[in-house]
């Protein structure tokens, strides 16, 4: 656990007079699923969004693999290896489950020219049923995207993340809105890949349980900073945190 | 095996086939304008209902293809605007290109603006166009326009009459179809229509929205440069007023009409603007009324056209068997 994907440093960005990113700096290491917490508004999906070339940080450089990666497109940071969700649900609700999930994976074969002229599908379909029964929308396949639960959209869209074989995923509240039932498959699925294809993982959640439970490593952000970070307990126990949860 | 759309892709294609039989030339030439501007309503169909991009400006691409094919086309001449003198088969092929690079050109405002203000970037190079044709009459013959354009002859079959001018006219409009098809199911298809969706979301899976943008322009373009390379040839007679701005205006009304993002919704709704005047004109000068009245209604009421409407109508017919997949399988959730 020693090899560094990820490396941010000093990273800031400030809309007007709230500074929603000060300063932060981490790394990320191979293999491990990095939680990412902190209240509302604290700056969590402004991180992220700088990051992963939505948004354009004031301050501070990102390094993927060794490389650098600040001021990259969206798609090209894609194209790296990293799949993210967004904080508002994000599939194209026009389009088959089938489709959204082939979409996920079609820029990563072939060229410009053989996505023109090669099979519809890209050659895609088996690998795409094959992640569509992983997160268990077998019975979906053929449904409008916009026809589903929300939760069922909420799993499409994360499967989306996952299409490309990424190295790094980054979600942004996978949880929120979903049941718990599915909430528990959720988390399984999440750690059978960890398991199974190395994916590294750094996940937003305000859902505590779920954060605490599934997470090797957990990061404290209020007011733009990060405030804490360590192992699921001893954040928990970290006076810091539980003030800055409870109103200090 | 044939399926049920097959069955009614040859069936379409009979009644197309068998259509101008037995009918005067002026219904011919209806028939003729109503394919090609269905081919150009397609190629819009594509930029916006697929790809969700709007545009004004077909018909300015639509100009690009005529006067680009008549220059090529008509014979050299000894004095005023002459031509070329090359068959259409070359110009054809010139033409649509001219009209793909400067739809790439005009792609790149839809990268920084959207919308209304896409809308009048688009008006404003369709009202560009039109100067331009107007003006330069060394080039195009201005306000005169140009004039006898040859109908191209394949040796074989000689396209100078009008019935044989449709049945030329068709074979192109079938293999457009085929075309168009192909690159709508394409994975290109699939992210033009990420982009109109959701192009943020796209962007993150790896789609190069700038680049699909661009596309969505470009071959959206090249398909009204397509009909306007056939325009030449069928009217004979060319001018900058036959490509001003209500022609663009009028091919947006095909898209919505039919339905923006169903395949063969700009054939009807091409059918339904270029036919409904004609059913009108007992009404004499209401009928422009009458049709914009009904375009509002048609599109308040029904958003998605009439193939849209077809659909409503068809799943109200058969409610039973369109049960969401997931609802017998709720428990497991
Ligand atoms: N585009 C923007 N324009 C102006 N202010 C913004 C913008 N995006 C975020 N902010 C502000 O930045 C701060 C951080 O917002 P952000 O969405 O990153 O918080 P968050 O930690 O993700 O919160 P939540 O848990 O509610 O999702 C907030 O005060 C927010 O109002
Ligand atoms: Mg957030």
């Amino acid at each position: 656990m020693s090899n560094k994907v990820m490396s941010v440093s000093n990273v800031s960005k400030r809309y007007g007079a709230i500074q929603a990113v000060d300063d932060v700096s981490f790394d990320v290491y191979e293999g491990e699923i990095l939680g990412l917490i902190g209240p509302n508004g604290s700056g969590k999906s402004t991180l992220f969004n700088c990051l992963l070339g939505q948004t354009r940080p004031d301050n501070g450089s990102v390094e993927i693999n060794g490389h650098n990666a600040s001021g990259l497109s969206p798609s090209k940071l894609n194209k790296l290896g990293i799949g993210r969700t967004f904080q508002q649900l994000s599939v194209f609700p026009e389009m088959t489950v089938l489709d959204n999930i082939i979409l996920a994976g079609q820029e990563h074969h072939g060229s410009m020219f053989s996505r023109l002229f090669g099979a519809p599908d890209a050659g895609l379909t088996p690998e795409a049923d094959r992640l569509i029964a992983f997160f268990r929308l077998e019975h979906l396949r053929d449904e409008m995207a916009g026809s589903l639960s929300y939760g069922q959209q909420k799993l499409l869209d994360a499967a989306m993340a996952f299409m490309a074989g990424p190295s790094i995923v980054m979600l942004d509240e996978p949880a929120g809105g979903v049941n718990l039932t599915m909430l528990g498959n959720f988390k399984e699925r999440l750690r059978t890949f960890n398991k199974e294809h190395g994916t590294t993982f750094v996940v937003i959640e305000h859902n505590m349980e779920f954060v605490m439970s599934l997470c090797t490593r957990v990061l404290v952000l209020a007011n733009g900073a990060i405030i804490a970070e360590g192992t699921p307990d001893e954040i928990m126990n970290n006076q810091m945190v539980i003030d800055a949860y409870l109103g200090g | 095996m044939m399926t049920k759309r097959n069955m009614w892709l040859l069936a379409g294609l009979i009644a197309l086939i068998l259509a101008p039989l037995g009918q005067g030339n002026y219904v011919v030439y209806t028939l003729c304008s109503w394919l090609i501007f269905s081919m150009a309503a397609m190629g819009l169909n594509l930029t916006l209902g697929y790809a969700g991009q709007i545009s004004l400006a077909q018909s300015a691409f639509m100009a690009i293809g005529a006067y680009t094919t008549a220059l090529l086309t008509l014979p050299p001449a000894e004095d005023g605007v002459g031509g070329l003198g090359l068959h259409w088969l070359v110009a054809m092929p010139i033409s649509v290109f001219a009209a793909f690079v400067v739809g790439l050109i005009i792609g790149f405002p839809a990268l920084r603006v959207k919308g209304h203000f896409l809308a009048f970037v688009t008006l404003a190079f369709t009202t560009l166009t039109f100067l331009v044709l107007r003006n330069e009459d060394w080039l195009t013959g201005g306000t005169y326009g140009l004039v006898g354009m040859p109908r191209p002859d394949f040796g074989f079959f000689n396209t100078g009459k009008q019935l044989r001018f449709y049945y030329f006219t068709l074979a192109v409009f079938v293999v457009f179809c085929l075309l168009m098809w192909g690159i709508i199911r394409s994975p290109w298809g699939r992210a033009f229509k990420a982009l109109r969706e959701n192009s943020i979301r796209a962007e993150s899976l790896g789609v190069d929205t700038r680049r699909i943008t661009l596309l969505a322009f470009a071959i959206g373009s090249a398909a009204g440069g397509l009909a306007g390379s056939l325009v030449a040839p069928l009217v004979q007679f060319i001018e900058p007023g036959s490509f001003a701005l209500v022609h663009s205006l009028k091919m947006l009304l095909m898209v919505v009409v039919g339905g923006a993002g169903f395949f063969f919704g700009p054939v009807i709704g091409a059918g339904v603007v270029i036919l409904m005047p004609e059913f009108l004109r007992f009404t004499e000068g209401y009928y422009l009324m009458i049709y914009a009245a009904t375009v509002i209604v048609l599109i308040i009421f029904c958003p998605k056209g009439l193939i849209g409407l077809g659909e409503i109508i068809r799943n109200k017919l058969r409610k039973d068997k369109k049960v969401r997949g997931d609802m017998d399988k709720g428990a497991q959730l």
